[in-house]
């Protein structure tokens, strides 16, 4: 059963990270990228690390994704083909999300035995609230140095960001 | 369960394939993206490494992997709001300013 997921998810990710290479214009690169990275977090519900799917589906997709096609949409690089019918990407996206619902679900009711335990957040909860826990656990105590950096990363990146992208009172005048 | 090769062959699929798109394409923020698959490539195997030996480092380090794609795509796309704002186009062939 799980090779049927790998095999779906696997393969999903091969085409649509071929997809994003091999399609010319940038949004609907960036829009099966977006496609690549539900079925990545797919992937990783498959290996137990739900707390990380949830973190690329709302990071990666949500914010990372959310800001390539803003750029994309700024910089104007095709008028033409820019625009397309939407449903089309929304039932590809929803796929994956569906798959990965239904293998939290069966995960979650095989190895408690009763599903309100398995949707509990506590010590004692589901698979979901395990993994985070541990990872919270780990996160916070063996790489809590590690984790003060990636903050420090974070602001020299937005730092970093609004001054490269700055206009210059001068040149904003001129245009 | 699947064996950690299937895992090891996808994600080397995945990183070519984002190797492959950094050297043949011309509009930078398709670069960029590419830049993206690589990372993710390199996350399936940590995590798929992180699920066989039990050890939940591989998922911690995939979280500040990802931190680093934020902080990399925040840079990458203000150099390259900057860029366009100079050249006008996003082509890497039209930036030869340093090329000797």
């Amino acid at each position: 059963m799980s090779l049927v997921f790998f095999g779906y998810f696997g393969g999903m990710v091969a085409i649509t990270s071929m997809l994003v290479v091999a399609l010319r214009n940038p949004v609907y690169s960036a829009l099966s990228l977006l496609v690549m990275l539900f079925h990545v977090a797919g992937l990783f519900v498959i290996l137990h690390a739900e707390f990380l799917a949830a973190v690329q589906v709302i990071v990666y997709a949500g914010a990372i994704l959310v800001l390539y096609l803003f750029v994309v949409m700024l910089l104007n690089v095709k008028e033409d083909d820019r625009y397309h019918s939407q449903w089309r990407i929304a039932a590809v996206v929803c796929v994956p999300l569906v798959i990965e619902s239904i293998v939290l679900l069966s995960g979650g009711a095989g190895s408690t035995g009763h599903d309100s335990r398995s949707l509990e957040s506590g010590p004692h909860g589901g698979i979901a609230a395990d993994n985070t826990l541990a990872i919270g656990k780990t996160l916070f105590t063996t790489y809590l140095f590690p984790f003060e950096v990636a903050s420090l990363v974070l602001l020299v990146a937005m730092i970093g960001a609004i001054v490269l992208a700055k206009r210059d009172f001068s040149e904003s005048r001129e245009l | 369960m699947i064996p950690i090769s299937y895992y090891l062959i996808l994600s080397g699929i995945v990183f070519l394939t984002g190797l492959v798109g950094v050297l043949i394409r011309r509009n930078i923020i398709a670069i960029l993206l590419s830049v993206e698959l690589m990372l993710n490539a390199t996350n399936i195997n940590f995590v798929a490494f992180s699920d066989h030996l039990q050890d939940l480092g591989g998922q911690v380090f995939v979280f500040f992997a990802l931190t680093v794609a934020a902080a990399e795509v925040a840079v990458g796309l203000a150099i390259i709001i900057a860029l366009h704002r100079s050249r006008s186009t996003i082509n890497v062939e039209e930036f030869n300013l340093l090329k000797w």
